[in-house]
């Protein structure tokens, strides 16, 4: 598998074909490891983040956990190449800005990447379309095993695996779900789904930009402890007890629109959907306002002559990595506002 | 205070609280002894003489102290230079920085000081062999630094027969 092969490729975990993937669009499973025997990265000399990485990515090939594999030096990638990896979801911004040897190996259908020499010498992510948090934990368990019999762990009886950061240690795990939620949103009642998400001392931030407002609909919501709970526990109270409720008040916000106000959705949708099929330039936030609501009409079965996974693809291939990789070259955000209001009308029309 | 002690607003004892209030844009300053003020309901902790504040205080900026001069001795990192960072140095700190660092994972966890998930089952080192390697390679990358190839050279043998072990 090669990095060029992917650019008009959808990734598979924005299929929007799993579980509820009308509100959730995907979910992810991350644990963060360390190679025994060496200090972590802050620590570490630049010839022992070669040993690391070589390593690890010795130990990853050996296992044979990755089918199709992809393999990317991020130390040398072009910036172009890592901000397109991040848009995928395959590398954190973190280790596209980093510097020193640092590596991603993803497996071709894009579910499992594992970052080497991030923040923590190993970070192992799943990503599944729609709510599938349990099969996640099984593939990523799976692949630590794995990836544990060649090479041996930081870990200590006492703390569990040893972590960079200390909000990571025992389990190192890290659950997260993106969660399309408009219709809370627009009924101003998304604080209180923040506000309940942090008495569950839940994460929850803006995706698809900087900062927590950004993007508008799209959050992601993660677990902060670490320590102190089993992987599944963890998991458990995750998708029991706070994601169902988010999941259930979006649901019932999202018909209450369409009972009591149709006209005004519909006006809404229509409006995004008109501006997108005729628009000469888009600039990336722009753009998400108007998919945003067209994802919603989708899902409420206005807009019937689009899928999901048209929607979703339009998300993906709009971000501006993506466009440059797509024409093979670098552009201005005035060129990239052109070509991308020009992709979007080829899909829409 | 132009070096001369301010009496209290009310009274002829020195005046030890000072206040200023905005009110309606108009400042208003003052100054009262430390009986005026419990009367009006201004001192916060009355039942906490200067004394013991200090005493307290004192000890706090000790064990602060204290805890900032932690250091591991494997990979020299400072419990202070980790505060700055918030990033540790490698796994023993866990082990160096244990008084301090406990606090801060109850904190972050809900209370919880102890692994109870995963145990890896295939792992090639015991913590002590992990300890060691760890010390060696330390020294290792010191050794390279100070350019002392010798040493360098009997610390990799050492790091090559540990691992292999």
């Amino acid at each position: 598998m090669k990095l060029s092969d992917l650019s008009h490729r959808l990734a598979q975990w924005l299929a929007g074909t799993g579980p509820l993937a009308e509100i959730v669009i995907s979910s992810r499973i991350r644990l963060a490891r360390n190679v025994a025997g060496f200090p972590f990265l802050s620590r570490c000399s630049e010839d022992q983040r070669r040993q690391i990485a070589d390593t690890l990515q010795g130990a990853i090939t050996a296992a044979g956990v990755l089918d199709d594999p992809l393999t990317v030096d991020v130390e040398q990638a072009v910036e172009l190449d890592r901000q397109f990896l991040v848009e995928r979801q395959l590398i954190s911004r973190q280790h596209a800005a980093g510097s020193g040897a640092r590596r991603m190996l993803a497996n071709g259908a894009e579910t499992v990447a594992l970052m080497v020499n991030e923040e923590d010498h190993l970070r192992m992510q799943v990503l599944a379309t729609g709510l599938q948090l349990e099969s996640a934990y099984e593939t990523i368990d799976r692949i630590d095993d794995a990836v544990e019999k060649r090479v041996a762990y930081a870990y200590s009886g006492r703390y569990g695996y040893l972590t960079a950061c200390p909000t990571n240690v025992g389990t190192g795990i890290r659950v997260s779900v993106m969660l399309h939620l408009p219709a809370l949103k627009m009924t101003g009642e998304i604080e209180k789904v923040f506000q309940a998400a942090r008495d569950m001392r839940l994460a929850i931030r803006g995706l698809f930009g900087e900062g927590t407002e950004a993007g508008g609909d799209f959050f992601q919501v993660s677990n902060q402890t670490t320590l102190g709970r089993t992987e599944k526990q963890i998991i458990q109270d995750f998708r029991e007890q706070i994601i169902p409720d988010i999941i259930q008040y979006e649901k019932v916000a999202r018909e209450a629109l369409v009972d009591r106000k149709t006209d005004v959705i519909d006006d809404k949708v229509f409006r995004s959907l008109g501006l997108l099929r005729c628009a000469r330039l888009l600039s990336t936030s722009e753009t998400l306002f108007h998919l945003s609501l067209i994802r919603l009409g989708v899902h409420l079965g206005r807009i019937r002559d689009l899928s999901l996974q048209t929607v979703n693809e339009l998300f993906l291939f709009s971000q501006p990595g993506h466009l440059q990789k797509a024409a093979g070259r670098e552009m201005t955000p005035d060129e990239r506002a052109k070509a991308r209001a020009e992709m979007i009308r080829a899909k829409l029309n | 205070m132009n070096g001369h002690k301010r009496k209290c607003d009310k009274c002829d004892r020195p005046a030890t609280v000072h206040l200023t209030e905005i009110i309606d844009g108009q400042k208003l300053e003052k100054h009262l002894c430390e009986v005026c003020a419990t009367q009006e309901g201004l001192t916060l902790q009355p039942t906490m003489g200067i004394n013991q504040m200090l005493e307290e205080f004192i000890s706090h900026t000790q064990q602060a102290k204290q805890l900032g001069e932690l250091v591991c001795d494997h990979c020299g990192m400072s419990f202070l230079e980790f505060r700055q960072g918030g990033l540790l140095g490698c796994p023993h700190d866990y082990e160096a920085f244990a008084t301090a660092l406990v606090p801060l994972l109850q904190r972050a966890h809900e209370g919880a000081g102890e692994h109870v998930g995963k145990v890896p089952t295939h792992a090639g080192g015991d913590e002590q062999r992990q300890t060691q390697l760890l010390r060696l390679r330390t020294a290792l990358k010191d050794a390279v630094v100070n350019e002392l190839y010798e040493q360098a050279a009997r610390l990799r043998d050492e790091i090559h027969k540990l691992e292999t072990s």
